[in-house]
């Protein structure tokens, strides 16, 4: 992984749902951008160490590197970040299948187009975190409803960006290589699919940013292990210190996410140039 | 002896709905012909040259082509996430990854050290070189060239012209070369075909060597405008 914290800093977010451009690394990170930051950190410290913020409300960012360090120790926040990571994964890995399969009938058949299209777009403007009752009902509350809430949020964005992605296919470029001899088949793998990429890789961002947002829900709202659980078992004890370590865990498992799909879009998007 | 035909249309007609684009038209194409078809828009010239490329197959009548058919359109369409020397063997089944060929072919058209560059770095007119060996890769017996100068600039065209010109001699393949340039058809044709309301309404042959310069069918010229429908007085 090529993407550090500085990186991370020293770029400002492209706008969003515009394609993202392979963002060029600095060599040279602007320190300057580290000035406020550290501010508001020492600031935090100061407050806490003098008593302005007590430890009851926010821990000071030192007391929270210490638990970070304890939990890391004990084995905690191991096992609490490998629960995570599994339900991410099986939840996307389950929601981007549903998305691509989708969206790929949906965008190359009339009739896929037809019959698919109208219920995912119905479905779509349902607040899918405002299915979590129903899940329990369904589902109970072990790891599936959270693994189905995180499926859910992946595959509406991904879905809608492939099948956008499809429809958007230069018809010249499909005529083109119809006069070369090309099979439906053919124009399928070496023109329709590669057009749609770019659109697909924005709609990989957007819906592992809502797995995040989904997971931590599903977790919040009901667990027995994984990090929010971990956050929720803090807040019995009145443990700040922890579920601010467990917060910075989410946070930085979303920037990697992020990065991935960064990485790879500088290595698939090559051809457009920075 | 008889000639060789690549291609032969008869009676050919095609209809968009009610309103018949080409009506009972007949030609042929003969082996290393170089054939210029002009018309207005809307003549039904491109239509022609679809028909031929197998892209619009919903036709009455016959187009024929026998051997291998390769299409330059106006644009290059090129596929940008590919490189250059790969667009370039696109059509080429079992050679497809056959990189000597492709450099081979982009040396004819002197892009030779733009084998590795992305499409979206070459101008104009040298994405529409790529694309001209895009197709004579294929070593077609048909070269369809659908105005392919029109969206160039002037002096890109002229080099353009030459370039073309030379590679007929060169690889000799059939070509239609369907323009609304009268001087283009004039410079590169052996046979001008003017097509008007569906059905080709006059036919010059060119018999000037080549390379030729733009006053040596001066005569021919003055007719075809007429057929085109416009005057002298009107270019005057």
């Amino acid at each position: 992984m090529s993407l550090s914290a500085t990186d991370v800093l020293a770029r400002p977010e492209e706008g969003s749902g515009a394609p993202a451009r392979p963002a060029r690394r600095r060599r040279l990170p602007d320190l300057r951008r580290w000035i406020s930051p550290i501010a508001l950190l020492v600031l935090w410290q100061l407050a806490s160490s003098t008593g302005v913020l007590s430890p009851d409300q926010l821990s000071s960012p030192w007391t929270v590197l210490q638990a970070g360090v304890d939990t890391a120790r004990s084995g905690e926040l191991g096992e609490a970040f490998a629960v995570s990571i599994a339900r991410v994964g099986l939840g996307f890995a389950f929601g981007a299948g549903v998305a691509l399969v989708l969206g790929v009938i949906a965008g190359l058949s009339r009739w896929g187009g037809f019959l698919i299209d109208p219920p995912v777009q119905m479905l779509r403007t349902l607040p899918f975190l405002g299915l979590i009752p129903l899940f329990i009902l369904w589902f109970g509350i072990g790891e599936e409803p959270k693994i189905v809430l995180v499926a859910l949020g992946v595959t509406f964005p991904l879905y809608l960006n492939i099948h956008s992605g499809i429809r958007n296919v230069d018809d010249h470029l499909v005529e083109a290589t119809t006069a070369l001899g090309y099979t439906r088949w053919e124009r399928l793998i070496h023109v329709v699919l590669p057009s749609a990429v770019p659109q697909t890789l924005v709609g990989l961002r957007q819906s592992l940013g809502v797995a995040w947002l989904a997971l931590i829900v599903g977790e919040t709202v009901n667990a027995d292990a994984g990090l929010g659980y971990l956050i929720n078992n803090a807040r019995e004890f009145l443990r700040t210190d922890v579920i601010v370590v467990g917060l910075i865990v989410y946070a930085a498992l979303g920037l990697l996410t992020d990065a991935v799909v960064r990485l790879i879009e500088r290595r698939a998007l090559r051809w457009r140039g920075n | 002896m008889a000639r060789e035909l690549i291609a032969r249309v008869h009676g050919l007609t095609k209809r968009f709905g009610d309103r018949a684009v080409l009506s009972d038209v007949d030609t042929e194409i003969g082996r290393g012909e170089f054939v210029a078809l002009l018309g207005r828009s809307g003549s039904g010239k491109s239509t022609l040259l679809r028909i031929l490329a197998g892209l619009d197959s919903a036709i009455e009548g016959e187009a024929r082509v026998d051997g291998a058919v390769s299409v330059a359109f106006q644009q290059p369409r090129l596929l940008p996430w590919r490189r250059v020397w790969r667009n370039v063997v696109l059509g080429l089944r079992d050679r497809g990854r056959d990189r000597t060929l492709a450099e081979r072919a982009l040396a004819e058209v002197r892009l030779a050290d733009h084998a590795d560059a992305w499409p979206r770095t070459l101008s104009g007119g040298e994405a529409q070189r790529v694309s001209l060996a895009r197709a004579l890769v294929r070593e077609p017996d048909l070269l369809l060239l659908d105005e392919p100068f029109g969206a160039l600039d002037a002096l890109t065209r002229l080099a353009m012209h030459r370039l073309v010109e030379d590679l007929w001699t060169e690889h000799r393949p059939g070509v239609l070369l369907v323009t609304h340039d009268v001087d283009e058809a004039l410079l590169l044709a052996d046979r001008v075909l003017v097509l008007g309301e569906g059905r080709i309404i006059a036919e010059h042959v060119l018999d000037h060597p080549r390379p030729r310069a733009l006053s040596d069918h001066i005569d021919i010229r003055a007719r075809v405008l007429a057929d085109l429908g416009v005057t002298d007085h009107a270019i005057a």
